[in-house]
């Protein structure tokens, strides 16, 4: 049994070991500075020369999520985990959007007040 | 007929359920680290949402063009938006690259290169908290603080032109307090991160890891410096984009 766990043990470091080489953390180091880079170019280009659009905000929101799934998958290693344990810490995750849904709701009476 | 019951018995216990081991093929202390930080995230997520909240209800709202156009600790007053917080984003994902590079050097067990990266990993949390010192300063000297806004005449110049004094002065209190609690939670998290990385690479140099046979210690480290990242890219994005 002992030697079993021992098995499985070597097997998970040698799965880390593929998990994230020099070169891989290198493309992920280069994917996030260009996401970083879109960013700044609509923020300085783009948005001056289209104020007030509506697509802006949720690109921003969009990139974001993308740069926290390259740092989440691969920084913290969580894309070569076992998916029991990702499973835990993605699907508590998503209560947040009830928050999110709930305080919108909230801050559109919050406007409605001052209106009155 | 026993013989087969017994293996079939066998079989079942050796799932990764049926105890023994771990499930989840971790460490009990990295996947404590990783529910920590679930716990964390929910913190942020209460105090981001918050502010999307009562931004989103605003009548008017200091344009982070505006507020965030200089360069502290330069000459530069007016013009450059996004320059500096963009050069503090390069410091805090340059420094988690370090972070992922002094694990992968654990893995192989080479002591030397696990000190070199964890510190460059400290250094890079080092700039960017002396760079959010230079940040809050600068922010600090216009008149924002916990409770404390700029005179109108400074204040005037973060909003669109023809924005009610009132509006202004109530939407400035309700920035500066979510500006200062928000950063200053995420960076009292960075400096809690650094003096953790010292701590560590104390260790690495005492060879206590070598003694061990595992840095496992740097990834579970390596784990919350690189959540202090995530935050600073979902805090960049709501304060100095949105």
């Amino acid at each position: 049994m002992s030697s079993e766990i021992k098995n499985v043990h070597a097997e998970g470091e040698h799965a880390d070991h593929e998990g994230m080489t020099k070169k891989r953390i290198l493309k992920i180091f280069y994917i996030l500075t260009a996401i970083t880079c879109v960013e700044f170019f609509i923020a300085l280009v783009i948005a001056r020369h289209y104020p007030g659009a509506l697509w802006i905000n949720p690109a921003y929101i969009v990139l974001t999520l993308l740069k926290a799934y390259f740092i989440v998958a691969f920084f913290m290693h969580l894309k070569f985990e076992k998916v029991g344990l990702a499973l835990a810490i993605i699907v508590p995750i998503l209560f947040i959007i009830g928050l999110i849904l709930v305080l919108t709701n909230e801050s559109h009476y919050w406007i409605g007040l001052r209106l009155q | 007929m026993s013989t087969a019951v017994t293996q079939h018995v066998d079989e079942v216990k050796s799932t990764p359920w049926s105890g023994g081991r771990s499930p989840f093929n971790v460490e009990y202390g990295k996947m404590m680290m990783w529910f920590f930080l679930l716990s964390d995230a929910f913190t942020f997520s209460s105090l981001l949402i918050s502010y999307g909240a009562i931004r989103f209800s605003a009548a008017a709202w200091p344009s982070p063009s505006l507020v965030f156009q200089s360069v502290p600790g330069t000459s530069i007053e007016h013009g450059a938006p996004l320059v500096f917080v963009g050069i503090m984003t390069f410091i805090l994902i340059a420094s988690s690259v370090t972070m992922v590079l002094a694990v992968e050097a654990g893995h192989r067990n080479a002591k030397k290169e696990v000190i070199t990266w964890m510190l460059f990993t400290i250094l890079g949390g080092l700039m960017f908290l002396s760079c959010q010192a230079l940040e809050w300063n600068h922010l600090h000297s216009e008149g924002f603080w916990w409770g404390h806004i700029p005179n109108a005449e400074t204040m005037k110049e973060f909003f669109k032109a023809g924005t009610p004094l009132s509006q202004q002065a109530l939407s400035s209190h309700q920035f500066a307090n979510l500006f200062f609690t928000i950063t200053g939670f995420h960076g009292f998290h960075v400096f809690s991160g650094v003096v953790i990385n010292i701590i560590i690479t104390i260790n690495v140099l005492l060879g206590t890891y070598q003694k061990r046979g595992s840095y496992l210690m740097i990834e579970k480290v390596g784990l919350y410096w690189h959540f202090v990242d995530l935050v600073w890219v979902f805090v960049f994005t709501f304060f100095y984009l949105v």
